[in-house]
């Protein structure tokens, strides 16, 4: 405890983020061993982690470097397809399901980092609004892209064809993407804990980049454009680092999903697909990783539950309104007003030090 | 050529009912500041009034639409009052969010009223169709309503935005909240007026919509809702004029790629198309460039 105290008020955050994510695995991983969850819950945990990665890669972009991205399900759709192409096609290859799934998540963050560079170029040379429309296309285009892709292997390797499904096969190959019909028969090779692995790993890599020189290059570029420029910060490279790192991070994010479903199709990976990871990272808080974690997985969870369950269609209806409800909560200044009287009453009963 | 007119035509139609939802995007932009996502559901909203009006209760269709124009009008000025007024404040990722979080109210609060099972709008815009060409080229009578409404709709909102006072109080109030204030206009007023004409607007896109694509499913709004905001960005968001031209580029360019290039790629090209133009045009095509003064 007096260690913790000692560290700076970073550190401090970031520590308890890593406690908190650790905490959650060890006890969610017990109660799943001994049977304390049910089965929709079990269900979900992949998925959770898959949300908690995406939602902590789109703060990158939302929170830290300030740019509203509304396009950020083609990221995760690209590390999906690329991601549950390669398991598939490396089925025969590799035996070991964990070094393919690990695999898979590399190629999937791989692709989507491609991706994500050449969507940069453009993109970033817009601003605000503009911007967000630009990333909104391309997750469209994305998704329109994959729609029109067909991959199938064979002894000689993998085959494509874009728009006709004319991909021709030696004896013994076998389809894997059938457009619009997407990946069916994944192979089940995502685990909780391949999950929270990667989650840590997208903490650990978030957290240094935040800390570091180009992160706090990062955040200058958020809190004054004009001003860091004029000190010599270089725009361009600063903001491809953060949005591509972004990228990779959905594109892991989304491999690791594929591969804990059945089937994925391309429509999965629609516009209202960013727009909820985008309410996770604005629930959370916007730069705030751990809200974001807690957001993410609340959320996921939360329409799945059993007490939402009760409301059975109605819950979409409550979700809305508590989306709504919580931001009038959080931003409107009447409201905070009322909090923060509240607050200040309660403290000084304790007898603190506001006057 | 007379495939390439029907195109034309087509495209000018579809490009039409853009128009027209994208100007209640760009009204409200323009003043508030904010991307109103809920939009897309207003059009819903209105296309379920009428449909209603007219097929269940059997009201004559012009009565359909007015009734349609009437509840979204009201829907428009109190989902301000309720959910963005309080807001006027907050940062626009704040506002964004709750306009989503409206929108899905909207889709869900659709579905459980009326379920969620495909509707067959009714055609309700009957007469022959226009001939020209010696029978070659045929233009429906739907294609003419939208066409002309559309016109119609953009001649009457440049008159009122330049001509009548509330049209002026609400250019003062997109330039300016606070000296337009200080003048002594009513800025909620205004707000609230051009949520109203914005979400009758979406009442009649709707029913146009409809009588071109007549499915009608809680979710029929997002898609137009996604293109028309698209279309809107397109001519340069915050215009009037940009809105229509936007909207009517934006169908064109839809049908000529479907029609030409590929049907499954017609999206991602009008997508493409959008890009290309923000990269040459950062503001849109009519947007007007604002300088950052340091």
């Amino acid at each position: 405890m007096k260690r913790l105290n000692a560290m700076s008020r970073t550190s401090r955050v970031n520590f308890l983020t890593y406690a908190l994510v650790i905490a959650a695995f060890v006890v969610l991983q017990a109660l799943s061993m001994g049977g304390g969850l049910s089965a929709t819950l079990q269900g979900q945990l992949v998925p959770v982690c898959a949300y908690v990665v995406m939602a902590l890669s789109l703060n990158l972009t939302v929170g830290v470097l300030g740019e509203l991205s509304l396009g950020h399900a083609g990221f995760m759709s690209v590390g999906a397809f690329s991601g549950a192409v390669a398991a598939s096609a490396l089925q025969g290859v590799i035996p070991a399901s964990g070094v393919r799934l690990a695999l898979a998540m590399l190629i999937g963050a791989v692709f989507a980092g491609i991706v994500g560079t050449l969507i940069s170029v453009p993109v970033l040379r817009l601003n605000g609004d503009y911007l967000a429309i630009v990333t909104l296309a391309f997750g469209q285009i994305i998704k329109s892209i994959i729609e029109n892709l067909y991959v199938g292997v064979d002894g000689s390797g993998l085959h494509f064809s874009f728009l006709k499904p004319t991909v021709t096969l030696e004896q013994g190959g076998r389809m894997i993407l059938n457009g619009p019909m997407g990946i069916p028969n994944i192979e089940k090779i995502s685990t909780f804990l391949a999950g929270f692995l990667l989650i840590l790993i997208t903490l650990v890599i978030i957290f240094n980049l935040v800390n570091s020189r180009s992160g706090r290059a990062i955040m200058a570029l958020r809190d004054n454009r004009i001003a860091a420029e004029s000190v010599g910060i270089n725009v361009t490279k600063y903001k491809m680092m953060a949005f591509v790192t972004s990228a990779a991070l959905a594109g892991a994010a989304g491999a690791l999903f594929s591969l804990g479903q059945n089937t994925i199709v391309a429509a999965k990976f629609d516009f209202n697909t960013s727009i909820l990871i985008l309410v996770y990272v604005v629930l959370g808080g916007q730069g705030n990783m751990w809200g974001s974690i807690v957001a993410a997985s609340f959320l996921t969870i939360l329409p799945e539950s059993d007490a939402m369950r009760g409301l059975r269609d109605y819950r979409m209806l409550v979700y809305a309104i508590v989306l709504i409800l919580v931001m009038l909560a959080t931003n409107s200044p009447a409201i905070k007003g009322l909090f923060g009287q509240i607050l200040d009453r309660t403290r000084s009963k304790k007898g603190g030090n506001t006057p | 050529m007379v495939t390439f007119l029907t195109n034309l035509i087509n495209g000018i139609s579809l490009g039409s009912v853009y128009a027209i939802i994208a100007l209640g995007y760009t009204m409200v932009y323009g003043i508030a500041k904010m991307l109103n996502f809920a939009h897309g559901d207003v059009i819903m909203v209105g296309a379920y009034i009428c449909f209603f009006a007219v097929s269940t209760y059997e009201l004559p269709p012009l009565l359909g639409v007015i009734l349609a124009m009437a509840v979204c009008t009201a829907l428009g000025i109190v989902i301000e009052r309720l959910a963005y007024k309080p807001l006027r404040q907050a940062p626009s990722l704040a506002v964004l969010i709750t306009a989503i979080g409206v929108s899905y109210f909207l889709q869900n609060g659709a579905q459980l009223l009326w379920s969620s099972n495909n509707k067959m709008f009714p055609t309700f815009i009957k007469g022959d169709a226009l001939v020209l060409f010696d029978g070659q080229l045929h233009v429906s009578r739907t294609t003419l309503v939208t066409v002309i409404v559309c016109v119609v709709i953009m001649l009457v909102l440049t008159w009122f935005t330049g001509q009548t006072k509330m049209g002026k109080a609400m250019r003062a109030c997109s330039e300016d909240k606070g000296a337009a204030q200080l003048m002594g206009i009513n800025v909620d007023t205004t707000i609230s007026v051009t949520f109203a004409i914005g979400s009758a607007l979406a009442a009649i896109a709707g029913v146009l919509y409809m009588s071109s694509y007549p499915i009608l499913v809680p979710t029929t709004g997002s898609m137009p809702g996604i293109k028309a905001f698209t279309a809107a960005v397109f001519g340069g968001i915050g215009s009037i004029p940009g809105a229509f031209l936007g909207g009517l580029l934006l169908g064109i360019i839809e049908i000529f790629a479907g029609a030409y290039i590929s049907t499954q790629l017609a999206n991602a090209i009008v997508f493409a198309v959008l890009i290309v133009v923000l990269l040459v045009k950062p503001t849109g095509l009519l947007g007007k460039q604002i300088r950052e003064k340091v």
